[in-house]
C-alpha cells in the first residue's frame, strides 16, 4: 500500500524472539531485496545487517523472552529500501556502545554489531521506542540508474 | 547449513577445515568447541582453513578472536588459510585482517610456522 510519502510496504512481520526467526526473518527480508532489485553485494551487505540488527533484537533486546516479538516493517521508495526493527526489549544508548575499532577493543570477542549494519547500510538510525524497546531503522538506497 | 569442522595433522601443525555457516549459535560454538579441544590437547600451532567458509557474522567474527587469543594464550599461534572474498572484505573493514596472520596456500601457511 502506498503511503504519503509514496513509500510502498513491503514486509509487516511479527517474528518470535529466537535464533530461528532471525534466519527467517534474513530470509524474508533478502527475498525482497532481491525483488526490489538489489544485485548480489547489495544483497549480502543488507543480509548480514539483518542478521546483525534481528541478533541484537532477540538476544540482547527481547533476551529470547516468549511472550516478546521482533516487529519487522520494511518499505520502499523510487530511491529508498527501509527497514525497520523493533523489539520489547529494555532498550539500550547506541553511543554507549564502545568503538569496536579502536586498538583497546579490536579483540574484543563481541560489540561489532551495530558497526556491520553501518558499515553495509547507508543509514542506520537507533531510537528508543515508547514505551519500550528499540527500534532501529536501516536504509539502502537504491543505485542512481546510468 | 550450519558449519562443519574437520580436524587433521600435517606435520606437527593441525589444520582445522571449516566449512558452511559461522554465525551465532551452532555454527560459532562448534568453532570455539573445536579450538578449546585443540588448546586442551596441547595443540601450539593451528591453522584455520577458512576456505570453504560461505557466511560468517559477527558472533563468528567473535569466535575467530577468541580463538586466536586462547590459542595465543596457551602459547600457541593461530593463522587463517584461505579466505573468500567477503571473509576478507569483513575482516579489513573490522581491522582485523592484520592481526591474523593470513595465508593463501596450505603448504606455504604450514611451513610458515616452522
Amino acid at each position: 500500500m502506498a503511503s504519503d510519502t509514496g513509500s510502498i510496504g513491503i514486509l509487516d512481520r511479527d517474528y518470535a524472539s529466537s535464533l530461528e526467526s532471525v534466519d527467517v526473518a534474513e530470509a524474508d527480508i533478502l527475498g525482497a531485496a532481491a525483488e526490489a532489485g538489489f544485485g548480489e553485494d547489495d544483497q549480502h551487505g543488507i543480509g548480514m545487517a539483518v542478521r546483525e540488527c534481528m541478533v541484537n533484537a532477540v538476544v540482547h533486546g527481547n533476551r529470547y523472552n516468549k511472550n516478546k516479538r521482533v516487529h519487522v516493517r520494511v518499505t520502499r521508495s523510487a530511491s529508498e529500501f527501509t527497514i525497520r526493527i523493533l523489539d520489547q526489549g529494555e532498550g539500550f544508548e547506541a553511543e554507549r556502545v564502545p568503538d569496536p575499532l579502536d586498538e583497546t577493543n579490536i579483540l574484543r570477542h563481541s560489540g561489532r554489531g551495530l558497526f556491520l549494519m553501518g558499515a553495509f547500510m547507508d543509514d542506520v538510525k537507533v531510537q528508543k521506542a515508547s514505551p519500550s524497546g528499540t527500534e532501529v531503522t536501516m536504509v539502502k538506497s537504491f543505485a542512481p540508474r546510468g | 547449513m550450519s558449519a562443519k569442522l574437520n580436524t587433521r595433522e600435517v606435520g606437527d601443525v593441525t589444520v582445522v577445515d571449516v566449512s558452511g555457516r559461522i554465525t551465532l549459535g551452532e555454527g560459532s560454538s562448534a568453532m570455539r568447541d573445536t579450538l578449546r579441544d585443540l588448546v586442551a590437547a596441547g595443540k601450539k600451532k593451528v591453522l584455520l582453513n577458512l576456505s570453504d567458509v560461505t557466511y560468517i557474522d559477527s558472533s563468528g567474527i567473535g569466535e575467530l578472536v577468541s580463538g586466536f587469543t586462547t590459542v595465543a594464550n596457551a602459547g600457541g599461534t593461530l593463522k587463517l588459510l584461505g579466505l573468500t572474498k567477503r571473509v576478507k572484505d569483513l575482516l579489513q573493514i573490522t581491522k582485523l585482517y592484520t592481526v591474523f596472520d593470513v595465508h593463501e596456500e596450505e603448504a606455504h601457511a604450514v611451513r610458515s610456522f616452522a
